[in-house]
C-alpha cells in the first residue's frame, strides 16, 4: 500500500466534517417543519462516504438509499441544489421531485437514488455492465445497509457481478439496524464480508469508523477491479447516531439501547481521525478551525440559497413523468 | 392498405397480397428480423432473457441472433428476474438499449420492484434529468393447460402505473414497427406478445419503420358497433365480423396497439359513429383493461351511448389447466358476437 498522502489525508477530514456540520445544520433546522421531506441523517457513518469516495472521479458511478446525504456530498456534488431539494424547491437537485431520499447529480455520477432496501445495488450492477460493455475505464459503486442483505438483490446482484467480473464495488455499510430491527433477529451472523465467499469474491471486514481504513479497503478493491478480476465486497462496520428517519436520537423511545449509542459515540469517526491528523502533525487546531468556518459558510450559503428559492409551479405536477427530450434517436 | 389488414390464415393472405409480390412473415419472424436489424443498427442495444441464447430462442423469436451478434449482446442471464431487471435499468440508465424479453408475463412479477418503483419512477424523481430507455418483451401463453402461472395476461397492471408505456401489437407489421419505436423511446416500454398470433402471417416490409408508440388503428370499418379489440382478440373479433356480416350486422373494430397511453380519441370517433361499444380483452374483468376502457367512454362520451358497454374478457378467476376449464375460461368469437348483438338490442 503506497502512503497517503497529507493532502488526501486532510481531504477526507474535510469531506467528514462537511457532512456532519451539513447533517447538523439538518437537525437545527427540521423542527421548525420546512423541510418537508423524511431525513435519514448519516451522523456517525461519515468515513464510509468519505473514505470510498475520495478514490473516485466524478466519472465514477455510485448508486445509495434512503440515507444518501453523505454520498452526495462525499461524491461532489453541490450542498444548494441537496438543501433546496430538501426544501422542496425547484432549484432543487431533483426540482422538488425527489425529496431527500431521490438525490442525483449526473454531473458527478449520481443518476438517482433508490429508497427500496437493496435496489440500488442491482443498479449499481447494471451501471458496471454498461461500463464494461462500452469498454469504459470508469466503475460502479453500490453504497447499502445490512438491511440490503436481507434481500434477494443483493444476492443476486454479487452472483451476477462475480459472473461476469463487472467493475463494481460493493459497500455494505453494517449499523446493525434495519429501521429498529436488529441484525440478530434477521440474519444467521452479522459477519456481512463472510457472504461474498458463496459469491467467489473477496469479502473485507473493516471498521466503519476508520477512514483511513476504508479509504485502503476501497482502493484494494478498485485495483482488483483495474486488473479486471471484478468485484469486492466491503463491509463497513458502523453506527448511526440518530433514528432511522428523523433528526432525534431513538433510544428514548426504546428503539435502541442507550448504552450502545454512547459506546459508537465514543468512536466518533470525526474525533478519532482528528486525534491521528493532530499526532502525526497533518494538521493542528487553527487549521481545523479555518475548515469549519470554510464549510460553515458553505453550508449557510446553501441553506440562504433553499430557502429564497421558489416552490415548483403547481402545472410542473405533470412534467417529467415521461421524458420529454428528444437526444435519443438510434444511431 | 396492406400493412392494416389482418389475415386470418395463410391461404387469405396468399390469395391477396401474396399474388402481388408483397412478402408475407410470421408475427414471431417480424420480432425476430426487427432485432436482428435493430442489433446491427445501434450498438448500445442488447439483448437480455433466460433462454434468449438457447436452441429454442423463445419461441423462435431470437433464434440465432446470438450467432450472429455473440453472446454478449444476446445474453442468457441467470434466474434472477428482480435484479437482472434492475441491472437492465442500471445499463439503460447509463446509455444502453436493453431488450429484456421474458418467455411468460407470469415471471414480470419477480420483478415489479424494479419494474414498477425504479423504471417507471426514474425520470419523475430525478426530476427529467435520468430517464430509463428499457424495452421488456413479455409474453402471454394460453391453452395446453399452462394454468395459473404460465398464461397470465397481466398488461392491466402496467396501465396503471404512471411513468410506463405499453404496447400489444397484433399484427406482424404492429409487432415490427412498434418494437422499433419502443426501443427508440426514451421511456420504459412494456411490449406484450400473444403467443397465439406467433403464427399469424401479414405483410412486413423488410426496412426499418416506424408505428408509433400511442396510435390506434381501425382494422375494420362498420357501422353498427364498435369492437375495440386487444392483442389476439383482434383475430376473433375479425372472425366475429365476418359471421355477424351474414346477418346484417356490420362492426367496426378497433385495434388501440397500445395501451398505454391510449388512443382515446379513435376510440371515441369511432363510437359518436355507432354510439355502441363492446370491449374485447385478453385479461381479467376487474380493475382490468376493459373496465378502463369502458371508465374513459362513460366520462368522455356517455350521450353518445346507445347501449351500456359490454366487456368481453377473462372470468375473474385464476387459469384453469384442465381442457374443459380452459374452453369455459377463454372467450373468443362467439363472446363477441353474443355481446355485438346485445349492444344492438339493448333498449
Amino acid at each position: 500500500m503506497n502512503k497517503i498522502q497529507a493532502a488526501v489525508k486532510k481531504q477526507l477530514f474535510y469531506t467528514m466534517l462537511k457532512i456532519r456540520r451539513f447533517e447538523e445544520k439538518v437537525t437545527e433546522l427540521y423542527p421548525s417543519q420546512d423541510m418537508k421531506t423524511p431525513v435519514h441523517l448519516y451522523i456517525g457513518q461519515e468515513a464510509i462516504a468519505a473514505g470510498v469516495c475520495a478514490l473516485l472521479c466524478k466519472e465514477d458511478i455510485i448508486f445509495s438509499t434512503h440515507r444518501n446525504h453523505g454520498h452526495y456530498i462525499a461524491k461532489g456534488a453541490s450542498i444548494r441544489f441537496l438543501m433546496a431539494e430538501l426544501y422542496g424547491k425547484s432549484s432543487g437537485c431533483s426540482s422538488g421531485k425527489g425529496g431527500s431520499m431521490h438525490l442525483v447529480s449526473p454531473e458527478v455520477g449520481i443518476l438517482g437514488t433508490s429508497a427500496i432496501v437493496g435496489s440500488g445495488i442491482a443498479l449499481a450492477t447494471g451501471a458496471a455492465l454498461a461500463i464494461k460493455m462500452n469498454g469504459q475505464k470508469k466503475i460502479a459503486v453500490a453504497f447499502f445497509g445490512d438491511g440490503a442483505v436481507d434481500e434477494g438483490t443483493f444476492h443476486e446482484s454479487m452472483n451476477f457481478a462475480s459472473l461476469k467480473k463487472l467493475p463494481v464495488v460493493f459497500v455494505c455499510e453494517n449499523n446493525f439496524y434495519a429501521t429498529n430491527s436488529h441484525i440478530a433477529v434477521r440474519q444467521p451472523h452479522d459477519d456481512i464480508a463472510r457472504r461474498a465467499q458463496g459469491y467467489d469474491i473477496p469479502g473485507i471486514q473493516v471498521d466503519g469508523n476508520d477512514v483511513l481504513g476504508i479509504y485502503k479497503s476501497a482502493k484494494k478493491a478498485i485495483e482488483r477491479i483495474r486488473a479486471g478480476k471484478g468485484p469486492t465486497l466491503i463491509e463497513c462496520r458502523t453506527y448511526r447516531w440518530k433514528g432511522h428517519v428523523g433528526p432525534e436520537c431513538d433510544y428514548e423511545k426504546g428503539c435502541r439501547p442507550e448504552k450502545e449509542l454512547y459506546d459508537w459515540m465514543k468512536r466518533c469517526p470525526l474525533e478519532s481521525y482528528k486525534k491521528y491528523l493532530f499526532k502525526n502533525k497533518i494538521i493542528n487546531q487553527s487549521g481545523i478551525e479555518e475548515m469549519v468556518k470554510a464549510v460553515d459558510c458553505e453550508i449557510e450559503d446553501a441553506v440562504r440559497f433553499a430557502q429564497k428559492s421558489p416552490f415548483p409551479a403547481k402545472e410542473e405536477l405533470y412534467d417529467d413523468v415521461y421524458y420529454a427530450g428528444s437526444k435519443d434517436a438510434l444511431d | 392498405m396492406p400493412w392494416t389488414r389482418v389475415y386470418i390464415n395463410k391461404d387469405d393472405f396468399e390469395n391477396t397480397l401474396a399474388r402481388d409480390g408483397l412478402r408475407g412473415i410470421t408475427y414471431r419472424e417480424a420480432l425476430r428480423e426487427t432485432q436482428s436489424a435493430l442489433l446491427k443498427k445501434d450498438k448500445r442495444i442488447f439483448i437480455l432473457g433466460e433462454g434468449v441464447n438457447d436452441s429454442g430462442g423463445i419461441f423462435g423469436t431470437t433464434a440465432g441472433l446470438a450467432k450472429e451478434f455473440g453472446k454478449d449482446r444476446v445474453m442468457d442471464i441467470p434466474v434472477a428476474e428482480n435484479a437482472l431487471t434492475g441491472i437492465a435499468i442500471g445499463a439503460a440508465i447509463c446509455g444502453m438499449r436493453p431488450i429484456f424479453v421474458h418467455m411468460r408475463m407470469d415471471f414480470l412479477l419477480m420483478a415489479m420492484d424494479q419494474i414498477i418503483n425504479h423504471a417507471a419512477k426514474w425520470n419523475y424523481m430525478t426530476g427529467g434529468r435520468v430517464n430509463v430507455p428499457i424495452v421488456i418483451r413479455s409474453i402471454i401463453g394460453r391453452g395446453w393447460g399452462s394454468a395459473a402461472q404460465h398464461s397470465q395476461a397481466l398488461h392491466s397492471l402496467f396501465v396503471h402505473i404512471p411513468g410506463l408505456k405499453v404496447v400489444m401489437p397484433s399484427t406482424p407489421y404492429d409487432a415490427k414497427g412498434l418494437l422499433i419505436s419502443a426501443v427508440e423511446d426514451a421511456n420504459p416500454v412494456i411490449f406484450i406478445e400473444h403467443r397465439w398470433v406467433y403464427d399469424y402471417i401479414g405483410y412486413v416490409p423488410p426496412d426499418v419503420y416506424k408505428v408509433p408508440v400511442g396510435k390506434g388503428i381501425v382494422r375494420r370499418q362498420g357501422k353498427d358497433v364498435t369492437v375495440v379489440a386487444v392483442s389476439q382478440m383482434v383475430y376473433e373479433a375479425i372472425k366475429a365480423a365476418d359471421s355477424l356480416q351474414s346477418e346484417n350486422i356490420d362492426i367496426e373494430i378497433v385495434d388501440p396497439r397500445t395501451i398505454k397511453p391510449l388512443d382515446e380519441e379513435l376510440i371515441l370517433d369511432s363510437l359518436r359513429k355507432t354510439g355502441r361499444l363492446v370491449i374485447a380483452d385478453v385479461g381479467c374483468k376487474t380493475g382490468g383493461l376493459g373496465s378502463h376502457i369502458a371508465a374513459v367512454v362513460y366520462e368522455k362520451a356517455f350521450s353518445c351511448l346507445k347501449a351500456p358497454v359490454e366487456i368481453v374478457c377473462l372470468p375473474d378467476t385464476p387459469t384453469p389447466a384442465s381442457p374443459v376449464l380452459e374452453e369455459a375460461y377463454y372467450p373468443g368469437k362467439e363472446e363477441i358476437m353474443a355481446s355485438v348483438k346485445r349492444a344492438i338490442h339493448a333498449k
